[in-house]
C-alpha cells in the first residue's frame, strides 16, 4: 500500500539554530502514530511545520503527503491542503476556537469553505457533527459560544470542526493535556472511534506514555530534535532500544517513603482542621451587586489531619478547591472553622504578634517554576530572603554560608566550595527542575515543620519530575518533614502520600490511607479517576 | 535506601562559566543594539551636559580678563567700568567698543566665550537694526529686542530640560506611589483612589493654570507644582495595573508565607518588576514636559518674563513672521530635543520588551 505521508529528512531551524534535525516518518493510511517526547524536543514544531504552520521557521527536507510534496507547495496550494486533506487539533481548546462566534457557525464555516455546503446546510450537518462527538443536546450547544462549553465539551467541539472536512491525516497536538484527568480517557476514546469510523490517520503529538500505550498502533520517539527510535507501540514499549526511551519509560516515580505505620496519637499534629470553610466575594448581578456581594464557597467543611513526618495528598480536579485549601493553610486566606499549624491557630497567633514564627513553621512550594522566583532577585537574594526575616542577626558571610547549604541539600550544588558565581545568577538561566529545587531551597532554609506543595511537579517533565519527588523523599526521611500534597496526579500520589483526601467540588468526598484509597475506591469520583490511571 | 534515581544528573546550566547578567544589564545590553536610540542618548547626554556649562559657551562678559599686569574673572565678579579705564562706577559693558580696546590693547588680552552674548544681554553697539539676520557678530540673528538668538536657544533648551527632568521626576514618583498604594492594597482603598483620579483628572487644567498666574507672581518652581499635581495620573494607572497583576504571582505569595512585610514586599518583589511601563515612559515624559512649557510659554501662561524659553521664541517667531530666522532655529532645536527623546523611548521600549530576545 503507498504511504499516505512520507517525511524525509525534516528539518527545522529559527534564525540559523537548528531544532529539528532531520527526522523520518512515513505513515500508512488509517495508521495511528505517536510522537513523543518532553518539552523542548521539537515533536510539535515537527508537526506543524508539515504544514508550515510555524512562523519564522526555515523548513528543509521534504514531506510528501499522497506523492505531493506539502513543503514545495505554494502558499495557495497549501491552503487548500490545511484544514481539507490534513486537520489540527490543538492543546488548548479555549484559544483555538474564535470566543466571537457561536461552535456551530465556526464548523458551519469549515463545511461551506471545503464542502461548498449552503449555509442551510451547514448548519445541519455541524449539528450532526457535534452529536457524532457525543456531545449531548448537540443542537443546542450548536449556538453556544465557546466560553459557554465545559472543558471536554469545547475539546469535542474542536474534534468536530477538524473532522469536518473528513482529512486523511489528523494532527492532534496534545488534545487532551488541558483537561482533568477523568476526562482525558474519554476524549481519546472518542478520536480511536472516530478513526476507526472514518479510516483516518492520526498522528498524536504528547508527553504522556500512558496515551500511547492505549491509543496508538507505532510510537515515534523524539529527543532534542532527533528520533532516536519508532516502531510497534508493543515493541517499543516492551524492549526499548534507545537509552532515551528506557528513560522515558522508566520514568514512573518510584515510591521511597518511610512507612511508620499507624500515626502516632500522641503527638501534636503539624496540621489540623476542623469544619474548614474557606469563600471567596464575587460580584452579583444587577442592582443587587451595589449593596451585596455574593459568595462562592471554594472549600466547605473540611477535616484533615497530618501528624509529624507524613505525607496528605489531596487530589482533585481543577477548580475542586485544592489550591484554596492550600493558601489557607498557609494563612494567605481568610477562613471559619478551626485551622491549626503545630497547635496554633493563624488567627490568634496574629493576635499575640507571633505570626512570624508560626510562618517559620510552614513553607510552600508551588506549581510555576517561571512565576515563583522573582525574575530581578539573584539566587542569593531568593534563597535568602526568609533567613532576613526569621534570623535578622546573621552576618552577610554567615547567611551566604547557610545559602550554599541549602542549595547542596536540594541537589543544586555538589560541591559547595564553587558556589561563589552560581550565588549571584537569575532565575532565568535555571532550567524548570532547577528552579523547582531553588524554590524547595527557599523554603527549606527558615527550618520548616511542614512544607505546603501546591502541584510541585506538574510543570515539569516526565524525567525531572521524577528526580524532584525523589528529592522531596530524601528530605523527608532525613528531616521527619510533614507534607500537605496538593496535586491532580494520581502517580504522584501513589509515589508519595500517606494518606489521602479526594476533593470534588469544595468538598472532601473520601479519604484514607492511600493504599484504601487507590486499592479499593468507594466514591464514584475517586473510581473515575484510579480507572484513568490505572 | 539508595538515591540512584535522585542523582539522574540534574540538568546542565545553560550558560555555564560566566556569572549571569541581571535582567536590567540584558535590557542595557538590548538597549545599546538599536544604534539609532543609542546614539540619540549619546547625542543628547552631550548636548544636555553642554547646556549646563551654558555660563563657558554663551556669555556677555570674558571668561579671564589681563588687564595691566592684573588678572580679572568677570564671568563670577563684577567690575566697575573704571577698573578698564573706563568713566562711570556702573558695571562693565564688555560689548562697548571702547572697553573691548581697552582690554586687548598691546599685553593686555581677555578670553571671551566662543558666543560672546548673555541670554538677556541688550546689544547698544549692534551694527543692524532688530531683529538683525544672522550675521557674523549674531550667528543665527537676533530677536525683536536684540537679544542674540544662539545664547536665548542655549539657555532657553537648558531651562527646557532641567525642568522636564524635574517635571518628570515628581510626576513619576507621585505616580509609582499612587499606583502602587492602590495596585497593592486593591479593595476600598483602590476603589476610592480611582474615583479621586477621576474626579481630580476632570479639573481644568488651563483654567487652574491661568487663574494661578494671575493670583501669584509666575516663576517656574509654582509652574512644577501645578503642572506635577496633574501630571501624575497617567502613570498612576499603568502601575496599579502592573501592581494589580504582579501581587498575585506566586513569588509574592512565597514571600507572604516567608513573613515579609507589606512594605517590604512592595519595595523587594512587586515594585521592581513593576517598574517596565514607568521607564519605557520616561523620555516621553520628559518630551511631553518640555512642549506643555513651550505651549504654555507660547501663550505666556508660563515661566517668567525674561527667562530664555522656547516657547517665548515661538511666539516671536510667529509675531516677526519675516524674520524667519527666529522661528527657524526654534523649530529646529525643538524637533531635535524631541526627535532624540522620541528615539530613546522606542529603543527603551524594545530593550524591555520581554518578548524580544537575546541574541
Amino acid at each position: 500500500m503507498n504511504p499516505l505521508l512520507e517525511v524525509q529528512g525534516l528539518s527545522v531551524a529559527f534564525n540559523g539554530v537548528r531544532v529539528v534535525h532531520g527526522i523520518d516518518f512515513v505513515m500508512a493510511p488509517g495508521e495511528k502514530l505517536a510522537l513523543v517526547g518532553e518539552s523542548g524536543s521539537g515533536k510539535t514544531v515537527s508537526a506543524l511545520s508539515l504544514l508550515r504552520l510555524v512562523h519564522n521557521a526555515e523548513v528543509t527536507g521534504s514531506a510528501r503527503l499522497q506523492g505531493r510534496d506539502l513543503l514545495q507547495m505554494s502558499e495557495r496550494q497549501l491552503r487548500g491542503v490545511r484544514g481539507d486533506e490534513v486537520a489540527i487539533i490543538f492543546q488548548e481548546p479555549m484559544t483555538a476556537l474564535n470566543p466571537l462566534y457561536t461552535v456551530g457557525d465556526q464548523i458551519a464555516e469549515v463545511l461551506q469553505l471545503k464542502k461548498g455546503l449552503t449555509p442551510n446546510q451547514a448548519q445541519t450537518a455541524s449539528v450532526e457533527l457535534l452529536a457524532s462527538t457525543g456531545i449531548p443536546e448537540p443542537a443546542r450547544r450548536a449556538r453556544a459560544y465557546p466560553h459557554q462549553l465545559s472543558g471536554g465539551q469545547r475539546q469535542r467541539a474542536m474534534i468536530a470542526m477538524a473532522l469536518a472536512s473528513s482529512p486523511k491525516l489528523l494532527l492532534a497536538d496534545e488534545p487532551t493535556t488541558a483537561l482533568d484527568v477523568s476526562l482525558r480517557g474519554q476524549i481519546l476514546d472518542l478520536l480511536s472511534e472516530l478513526q476507526r469510523q472514518h479510516g483516518m490517520a492520526v498522528l498524536l503529538i504528547t508527553h504522556d506514555l500512558n496515551l500511547v500505550r492505549r491509543f496508538a498502533d507505532r510510537v515515534a520517539v523524539m529527543e532534542r530534535g532527533h528520533l532516536v527510535e519508532q516502531g510497534a507501540v508493543s515493541d517499543v514499549f516492551a524492549a526499548p532500544r534507545h537509552p532515551y526511551t528506557r528513560m522515558l519509560l522508566t520514568s514512573k516515580p518510584e515510591r521511597q517513603v518511610l512507612d511508620p505505620g499507624a500515626a502516632d496519637e500522641a503527638a501534636t499534629p503539624v496540621l489540623q482542621a476542623r469544619q474548614l470553610r474557606v469563600s471567596y466575594p464575587v460580584p452579583l448581578p444587577g442592582l443587587r451587586g451595589w449593596f451585596k456581594k455574593g459568595e462562592f464557597v471554594a472549600v466547605q467543611g473540611a477535616d484533615l489531619d497530618l501528624a509529624p513526618g507524613r505525607t496528605l495528598g489531596v487530589i482533585g480536579e481543577s477548580g475542586s478547591g485544592k489550591s484554596t485549601l492550600a493558601l489557607a493553610a498557609l494563612g494567605l486566606l481568610p477562613h471559619l472553622g478551626t485551622l491549626q499549624v503545630t497547635g496554633s491557630e493563624w488567627v490568634e497567633a496574629r493576635r499575640a504578634g507571633q505570626e512570624r514564627s508560626l510562618r517559620q513553621r510552614i513553607q510552600v512550594v508551588f506549581q510555576d517554576p517561571y512565576s515563583s522566583l522573582s525574575p530581578r532577585m539573584t539566587i542569593e537574594q531568593i534563597v535568602g530572603e526568609g533567613l532576613l526575616v526569621h534570623e535578622p542577626q546573621l552576618t552577610a558571610a554567615q547567611r551566604r554560608d547557610r545559602v550554599v547549604a541549602a542549595l547542596t541539600d536540594v541537589g543544586l550544588l555538589d560541591d559547595p566550595g564553587r558556589g561563589g558565581d552560581w550565588l549571584q545568577r537569575y532565575p532565568h538561566e535555571f532550567s524548570g527542575g532547577q528552579r523547582q529545587r531553588l524554590a524547595i531551597a527557599r523554603a527549606l532554609i527558615v527550618g520548616p515543620q511542614l512544607l505546603v506543595l501546591d502541584e510541585p511537579t506538574s510543570a515539569l517533565d516526565v524525567t525531572v519530575q521524577k528526580q524532584v519527588l525523589a528529592l522531596l523523599q530524601r528530605l523527608q526521611r532525613e528531616r521527619g518533614l510533614s507534607y500537605l500534597l496538593i496535586t491532580h496526579d494520581v502517580d504522584v500520589i501513589a509515589a508519595m502520600a500517606h494518606e489521602v483526601v479526594v476533593m470534588k467540588d469544595g468538598v472532601l468526598v473520601e479519604r484514607g490511607s492511600v493504599g484504601q484509597v487507590l486499592q479499593a475506591p468507594k466514591h464514584p469520583y475517586t473510581r473515575s479517576l484510579v480507572q484513568a490511571w490505572a | 535506601m539508595s538515591n540512584s534515581t535522585e542523582a539522574v544528573a540534574p540538568e546542565p546550566l545553560r550558560a555555564s562559566g560566566q556569572v549571569g547578567a541581571s535582567p536590567s544589564k540584558r535590557a542595557w545590553q538590548r538597549f545599546r543594539r538599536n544604534r539609532l536610540g543609542y546614539w540619540s542618548l549619546v547625542v543628547f547626554c552631550v548636548l544636555v551636559v553642554a547646556s549646563l556649562f551654558a555660563e563657558l559657551l554663551s556669555n556677555d562678559r570674558p571668561l579671564l580678563v589681563r588687564y595691566e599686569g592684573q588678572t580679572y574673572f568677570p564671568m563670577v565678579r563684577d567690575y566697575p567700568e573704571t577698573v578698564f579705564g573706563g568713566d562711570f562706577e556702573s558695571n562693565t559693558d564688555f560689548l562697548d567698543p571702547f572697553i573691548r580696546e581697552q582690554i586687548t590693547r598691546g599685553a593686555n588680552w581677555a578670553l571671551f566665550a566662543p558666543n560672546p552674548y548673555g541670554p538677556k544681554t541688550l546689544n547698544y553697539f549692534a551694527r543692524e537694526p532688530n531683529p538683525s539676520a544672522p550675521t557674523r557678530d549674531n550667528w543665527l540673528g537676533t530677536d525683536d529686542r536684540g537679544r542674540d538668538l544662539l545664547a536665548q536657544l542655549i539657555y532657553g533648551f537648558r531651562v527646557s530640560v532641567l525642568f522636564a527632568l524635574a517635571l518628570t521626576f515628581v510626576g513619576t514618583a507621585l505616580g509609582v506611589i499612587t499606583g502602587a498604594i492602590q495596585g497593592f492594597f486593591g479593595g476600598k482603598i483602590d476603589l476610592a483612589f480611582q474615583r479621586f483620579i477621576e474626579i481630580w483628572g476632570s479639573m481644568p487644567e488651563l483654567y487652574l493654570l491661568i487663574i494661578f498666574s494671575a493670583v501669584f507672581a509666575p516663576s517656574i518652581s509654582l509652574l512644577l507644582v501645578l503642572l506635577s499635581l496633574f501630571g501624575w495620573m497617567g502613570l498612576s494607572d499603568y502601575v496599579r495595573a502592573e501592581f494589580l497583576r504582579n501581587r498575585q504571582l506566586d513569588y509574592v505569595r512565597a514571600a507572604r508565607a516567608l513573613g515579609l512585610s507589606s512594605g517590604q514586599i512592595i519595595w523587594r518583589h512587586v515594585l521592581p518588576n513593576s517598574l517596565t511601563p514607568v521607564v519605557t515612559f520616561l523620555p516621553f515624559r520628559m518630551s511631553a514636559a518640555i512642549l506643555a512649557l513651550t505651549s504654555l510659554d507660547f501663550l505666556g501662561l508660563g515661566v517668567p518674563p525674561g527667562t530664555p524659553s522656547l516657547g517665548e521664541l515661538l511666539s516671536q517667531g510667529k509675531n516677526n513672521i519675516d524674520a524667519w530666522w527666529i522661528s527657524m532655529s526654534t523649530f529646529a532645536v525643538l524637533v531635535i530635543t524631541l526627535l532624540l527623546l522620541t528615539f530613546m523611548g522606542d529603543a527603551l521600549r524594545d530593550a524591555l520588551d520581554p518578548r524580544k530576545q537575546d541574541r
